[in-house]
C-alpha cells in the first residue's frame, strides 16, 4: 500500500527525511476473502487500524490485525535538511559533511527551503491538513552515527497531519478484480537522518559515514493482533524494512507469529524486532534493553516554521522568506490517481493496465513517448508496452531506464506494423533484434532480415498457385470439408514467402483461387 | 596631543602587557603570531590610506568558547583541550574582516558555567583591581596584614578572562558570552563596560552554546562608545543563525545626550533584596537621583515574577545543557578516554574525565527534567514562568518606561578565598540575580562602572532596554558614563613602558597611523 505514495514523495535520493506515520490495511485470511469484516478502527493515534479478519477457529472469534507504519522517505533536494552540504548517491564516505553535519561545537541548523516545500507538497498530495505553524524538537539518544547526541525532528507539532490516500488492490486472481481502499495518514514530519554505521565484527570496529543514509525508503511497522471487540493487543515494532516486498513479508510473518504465540498461551512483548530476509522471519533486536526515554525538548535554534496561504501572506513579504501553500498546490504534478483515470479515458485502457503503467518507475513516460511518436492505435501501444516490452524487462530484471530499446525505436517498429509493412510475427522478431542493441533501426533490421511483407500481388498469386499445385492431397482434404486444411495451406504459403506475407492476405488469395 | 602609533607598535605593547600580566590568567591562548601578522596587514592598509574602519589595527580578545579557525578553542574544559576548530564564529570573522587584531583566547568557567571564572581547567582568573593602586592604598589604610598575593579578587564570570584582559589594557575590546549575566557580572567587578545585546541581534554561530535560547555574544570595552562601535560591526542577520533578525542593521554612532528630561527610568522594586550590599544600594539610589535631578522621570516599577527567575533558569539551563553537551562523546573531536571495552563504556569514561563536576551536575539535572515523566512538571512549567518573566518586562516598557536601572551585582568583587567557600551552584544563583531575567526575556542590557567602593573596588550598575532598542540603551548609558566619571585603574607598576597610549585608554581615542 505504501508504494504509490512513496514513489511520489521520494523520487530522488536525499538525506532529509519526511517521516510519514500512517495506518495500513493489512489483509490476511482465506483467499476467498469472504470473512473480511472490513471494520475500521476509531483510534486516531499512531496506529490507524484497518482491521481484517483471520481465519476463524471453531467457537472463537476471528483475529484482527492492526498495523501502523512509520515511513522514512528521502526528500529530493540538492542539499541536506539543515546544512548546505550536497546530497549525492554513492559519494565517498564522509565527503559531503559540513561542520554542522559533523556536529562541530557552535554550529547551528538552518532549515532547507526545498525540504519544507517538498514536505508541504507531500502533505497536499496526501490530502493532509498543513499546519500553518510547526515546531522542531530534539530527540536524544547516544549512538555512534548520531554525532550531536540528538536528532532534530517534529515530534509535537509536525508540518502536516490527518491525510489519506486511496489506492487499488487486487482482491482475486483476475486483474479486473480491483477494489479501492483508503489509508489514513496521521502526520508528516521533517526529520534529520542519522549517519550510517558499518560494523566490522572481525576487528570489532564501527565505521561511520556522515554523508547520511543512502536508502530512499525505510519503514518501521507496528503490529498487533486482537479479537474484534476487545482492546488492541500489545504491539511489536519491526524496524528498518527497506522494500515493499519485505514489508509485506515481515507483516505477514509477525501477525502469524503473534497469533500462534497467543493461541499457545504465550504473551506478546512490547519490543523492537528486525526482519531477517534470508530466513523470512522477525527476530528481537539485541541492542535494546527496555524502553528508551528520548528526552524530547524544543530545538531552540530553529524558530517555529510558519507557512502562509495567499490569504494570510503578510503584505510586502519577501517571497524568498515565506512559503505560500497555495503556490505549492499549483506546482503539484498530476497525482497518480488522476493520471490513471486520464489514461483510462484518453486511451480506452483497462484500469488495471493504467495501474501497471504507473507502478513501474519510468514506464508511463516510456509509454507516452511511444504514443507521441507512433501512428499505431493506443491499444496496440498499450499491448506492446505492457506485454512485450515489460515482459522483456522482467525477464532480465531490468529497470525501464536500463532498457536497450528506446521509445523511438518501438514507435518506429509499431509504425511498420501499423502500415502493414511487416507482419505481427515479424515485428516480434524485429523487437528481439532491437533488444540485442546492435545500433540498428527497425527499418534496417527489416531490410537486412528481409522481413518486409510481400507487396507484389502477382508474386503472392504465383506462390499460392504453385502451392496448390504441389499439394493436391491437402486441397482434396479441404474439399472433403476439413476446415483446418486451409490453415495448413496458409502455413505452406507463408513458409514459401519466408514469413513475409500477411496470413489474412494469403487466405484471401487461396480462397479465391480454390473457388475459381 | 594624543600622539600616533602604528598597528604593529600597538600590538607589540599589548603583547608585552599580556606577558607582564600573565599571572592574571586572563588568556588561555595568546595568538601572538596571528596578531603580529594581522598588525602587519593593517599597517599596510593604513600606509595606503585604505583603513577598513574604526577597528582596523585594534587589538581584541575573544572568550575561549568562540570558535576560532586554526586556534585552539577549549571552553576551559578537558573535553575540548586540543580541539582546533576549522572555522571562525561569525562574530570573530566580522571583527577580523574589520581588521581587528586577535590577541588571544580568554579564560572562563568550564563551558561558561559559573559566575567567578574560577571553575575552568586552566585555573581562576585574577581581577586586575587586586593589583591597583586604588585597592592597595585602601587595604593599607584598613591595615590588613595578610599576605597580599593570597588575597587577590575574583573577576566574576564566566567571561572573567575577557573582562580582565580589557581592564588590564591588554586589548581594547573583548568578546564575552552572556547567558545569565556572564558578560555584565565580570564587567562590573573589573570596572569595564559589559554589553549584552538583544537576543537575535548578534549571531551565535560558532559560539559553543551553554543555553541556546539565552546565549548572546557579549561585548566588553572600556567605554560605552567602544561597545557601540563593536556592536555596530557585529549586529545583523546571519544566514548561519536562524534566530538572528532579518531586518538590516546599520552601524551606528551614539549621539551625546544633552537632555534627559524626556526619559523615563524604571527602578524595579523587587531588585532591592536583603543580600544587596549597602554600598551598591547607595550608589543605585544616587544614580536614580542623578537622573531625577537632571529632569528625567524616575519611577518605581514592579517585575513581580523576579523571584522565580533563579529556579526557572536552573531548569531551562540544565535541560539545554544536557542536550548541548550530548555531542561531546569522544568520537569525533576533543578528549577520548583510553577504554575500548565498548562504545557505551567509552562514552561514559570520556565524559567523566572530560567534564568537571559542575558540568556533570547540570547534565544530570537537565536529563532528569527532560525525562518523559518530568517534562510537564519541570520543563514546561519553567517555560511558562519564563514567559511570565518576559511579560513582566513587556508590561513595564508598555507603561512608558524607557530604560530600567538596576544593580549589576550584589557587591564588589570578593577575594578568591571567600568566593570558593560556596559551591558553584549557590554562587551562580546568588550572583546572577540581577542579570538573569534579562536573558530569559531576550532584552539588551549593559553594565556601566559607576564608582569605587570604600575598598577601592569598582561597582557597576545595569541598564536594561526594550528588545532591539540597543542603541537607545547605549545612548542613556553613555550619558550616565559621562556624569559619573569612573576613575581609570592605576596599574603603574605594570605599565611603566606603555604610558602614552594607555593614558588615553579608550578605543575611541586611539589614533593609528
Amino acid at each position: 500500500m505504501a508504494a504509490p505514495m512513496l514513489r511520489w514523495c521520494c523520487p530522488g535520493r536525499r538525506f532529509a527525511f519526511a517521516r510519514v506515520g500512517c495506518g495500513s490495511c493489512h489483509r490476511r485470511g482465506p483467499p476467498t476473502g469472504s470473512t473480511s469484516n472490513g471494520k475500521r478502527g476509531q483510534s486516531s493515534v499512531a496506529q490507524q487500524p484497518h482491521i481484517t479478519a483471520q481465519k476463524p477457529r471453531k467457537g472463537e472469534p476471528e483475529w484482527a490485525a492492526v498495523v501502523g507504519l512509520e515511513i522514512h522517505a528521502q526528500i529530493a533536494s540538492n542539499s541536506k535538511l539543515f546544512s548546505g552540504s550536497q546530497v549525492c548517491f554513492a559519494a565517498p564516505p564522509n565527503s559531503l559533511v559540513s561542520f554542522f553535519d559533523a556536529s562541530l561545537p557552535g554550529t547551528l541548523p538552518v532549515l532547507n527551503r526545498r525540504c519544507v516545500e517538498a514536505a508541504v507538497m507531500t502533505g497536499l498530495a496526501l490530502d493532509c491538513h498543513i499546519n500553518r505553524k510547526s515546531l522542531f524538537d530534539r530527540k536524544h539518544y547516544f549512538y555512534a552515527d548520531l554525532p550531536a547526541g540528538y536528532q532534530i525532528t517534529q515530534q509535537r507539532l509536525p508540518i502536516a497531519v490527518n491525510g489519506s490516500l486511496a489506492y487499488s488492490v487486487y482482491v482475486g486472481r483476475k486483474p479486473s478484480q480491483m477494489v479501492t481502499r483508503t489509508v489514513r495518514v496521521k502526520q508528516i514530519q521533517l526529520e534529520q537522518d542519522s549517519g550510517k554505521s558499518l560494523h566490522d565484527d572481525l576487528r570489532s570496529q564501527t565505521l561511520i559515514d556522515l554523508n547520511r543514509a543512502e536508502g530512499q525508503l525505510r519503514v518501521d511497522a507496528n503490529i498487533s493482533v486482537h479479537r474484534p471487540g476487545e482492546p488492541l493487543g500489545i504491539r511489536t515494532e519491526v524496524k528498518n524494512l527497506n522494500s515493499a516486498r519485505f514489508l509485506a513479508k515481515a507483516i505477514d510473518y509477525e501477525i502469524q507469529r503473534q497469533i500462534n504465540e497467543l493461541e499457545n498461551g504465550g504473551e506478546i512483548l512490547n519490543e523492537t524486532r528486525s526482519f531477517d530476509f534470508k530466513l523470512g522471519c522477525t527476530v528481537p533486536m539485541r541492542d535494546k534493553e527496555g524502553k528508551q526515554d528520548y528526552r524530547f525538548m524544543p530545538e531552540p535554534n530553529l524558530p517555529p516554521l510558519l507557512l502562509y496561504d495567499s490569504g494570510s501572506l503578510p503584505s510586502g513579504a519577501d517571497p524568498q522568506q515565506v512559503i505560500n501553500i497555495d503556490q505549492l498546490r499549483e506546482r503539484l504534478p498530476e497525482l497518480p490517481r488522476v493520471t490513471r483515470q486520464r489514461l483510462v479515458q484518453q486511451y480506452g485502457m483497462l484500469p488495471e493496465h493504467s495501474c501497471v503503467l504507473l507502478n513501474e518507475v519510468g514506464l508511463l513516460e516510456f509509454f507516452q513517448n511511444v504514443i507521441k511518436e507512433t501512428r499505431a492505435e493506443p491499444k496496440k501501444v498499450t499491448s506492446w508496452v505492457l506485454n512485450t516490452f515489460l515482459g522483456f524487462l522482467k525477464q532480465q530484471n531490468l529497470a525501464v531506464s536500463e532498457s536497450p530499446v528506446t521509445p523511438s525505436a518501438l514507435a518506429e517498429l509499431l509504425d511498420l506494423l501499423d502500415r502493414k509493412a511487416i507482419s505481427a510475427p515479424a515485428a516480434k522478431q524485429v523487437f528481439e533484434e532491437l533488444w540485442r542493441n546492435e545500433g540498428k533501426t527497425p527499418a534496417q533490421i527489416v531490410a537486412e532480415k528481409k522481413l518486409e511483407l510481400l507487396q507484389d500481388p502477382e508474386a503472392l498469386e504465383q506462390l499460392c498457385r504453385s502451392t496448390l499445385e504441389a499439394h493436391p492431397d491437402v486441397v482434396m482434404d479441404l474439399k472433403r470439408g476439413n476446415p483446418r486444411a486451409i490453415n495448413k495451406l496458409i502455413g505452406l504459403v507463408r513458409k514459401a514467402t519466408l514469413g513475409r506475407a500477411d496470413p489474412t492476405a494469403i487466405k484471401e488469395v487461396l480462397e479465391r483461387q480454390l473457388s475459381s | 596631543d594624543l600622539g600616533q602609533i602604528t598597528p604593529t607598535e600597538l600590538c607589540q605593547r599589548c603583547l608585552s602587557l599580556i606577558k607582564k600580566t600573565k599571572f592574571l590568567n586572563a588568556y588561555i591562548t595568546v595568538s601572538e603570531e596571528v596578531a603580529l601578522k594581522q598588525a602587519e596587514e593593517s599597517e599596510k592598509r593604513y600606509k595606503k590610506g585604505h583603513s577598513l574602519g574604526d577597528l582596523d589595527g585594534i587589538p581584541i580578545a575573544v572568550k575561549d568558547n568562540f570558535s576560532t579557525s586554526g586556534i585552539e578553542t577549549t571552553c576551559a574544559s578537558n573535553m575540548l583541550k586540543g580541539y582546533v576548530p576549522p572555522y571562525n564564529a561569525t562574530v570573530v570573522q566580522k571583527l577580523l574582516d574589520q581588521g581587528a587584531l586577535l590577541m588571544g583566547k580568554t579564560n572562563l568557567d568550564e563551558f561558561a558555567m559559573g559566575s567567578g571564572s574560577t571553575d575552568g581547567i586552566f585555573g581562576p582568573v585574577k581581577n586586575p583591581w587586586s593589583y591597583s593602586k586604588q585597592y592597595r592604598e585602601k587595604r593599607k589604610q584598613n591595615s590588613h596584614s595578610e599576605n597580599e598575593d593570597s588575597n587577590w579578587l575574583i573577576t566574576g564570570g564566566s567571561s572573567g578572562g575577557s573582562a580582565a584582559a580589557v581592564s588590564a589594557f591588554t586589548c581594547f575590546a573583548a568578546l564575552g558570552s552572556d547567558t545569565g549575566g556572564s558578560t555584565r557580572n565580570p564587567a562590573a567587578h573589573c570596572g569595564v563596560v559589559g554589553l549584552k545585546p538583544s537576543y537575535g541581534l548578534v549571531s551565535r554561530h560558532g559560539l559553543i552554546p551553554l543555553v541556546n535560547s539565552m546565549d548572546v555574544p557579549g561585548i566588553l570595552t572600556r567605554c560605552v562608545d567602544d561597545a557601540a562601535t563593536v556592536l555596530g560591526v557585529l549586529a545583523g542577520h546571519d544566514p548561519k543563525d536562524s534566530t538572528t533578525i532579518q531586518d538590516p542593521v546599520k552601524p551606528f554612532t551614539l549621539p551625546s545626550l544633552t537632555d534627559v528630561s524626556k526619559l523615563c527610568i524604571g527602578i524595579p522594586k523587587e531588585y532591592l533584596t536583603p543580600e544587596l550590599s549597602s554600598e551598591v544600594q547607595s550608589l543605585w539610589s544616587k544614580a536614580a537621583n542623578l537622573f531625577e535631578s537632571e529632569g528625567a522621570k524616575v519611577t518605581e516599577v514592579s517585575l513581580p515574577h523576579t523571584s522565580y527567575s533563579i529556579v526557572c533558569y536552573h531548569v531551562l539551563c540544565t535541560s539545554e545543557v544536557a542536550s548541548n553537551m550530548a555531542r561531546f562523546d569522544g568520537l569525533e573531536y576533543g578528549h577520548r578516554c583510553d577504554s575500548d571495552v565498548s562504545t557505551e563504556a567509552m562514552y561514559a569514561a570520556t565524559r567523566r574525565e572530560g567534564f568537571n563536576d559542575v558540568v556533570r551536575g547540570r547534565i544530570l539535572s537537565g536529563n532528569f527534567f527532560l525525562l518523559k515523566e518530568n517534562y510537564e512538571n519541570y520543563f514546561v512549567k519553567a517555560q511558562k514562568v519564563r514567559r511570565l518573566i518576559a511579560n513582566d518586562f513587556v508590561n513595564v516598557f508598555n507603561s512608558g518606561v524607557d530604560v530600567l536601572l538596576t544593580p549589576t551585582t550584589l557587591s564588589e568583587a570578593v577575594p578568591y578565598t571567600e568566593f570558593i567557600k560556596e559551591d558553584n551552584r549557590t554562587r551562580s544563583a546568588q550572583d546572577d540575580i540581577f542579570t538573569q531575567a534579562v536573558n530569559m526575556a531576550g532584552l539588551p542590557a549593559v553594565s556601566v562602572p559607576v564608582a569605587l567602593s570604600s575598598q577601592g573596588l569598582p561597582i557597576g550598575l545595569q541598564f536594561i532596554g526594550r528588545a532591539f532598542c540597543d542603541q537607545q540603551l547605549l545612548i542613556v548609558a553613555k550619558w550616565f558614563e559621562k556624569q559619573v566619571q569612573f576613575p581609570v585603574i592605576q596599574l603603574q607598576e605594570l605599565m611603566d613602558d606603555c604610558s602614552s597610549v594607555f593614558e588615553n585608554e579608550k578605543l575611541a581615542s586611539v589614533s593609528l597611523k
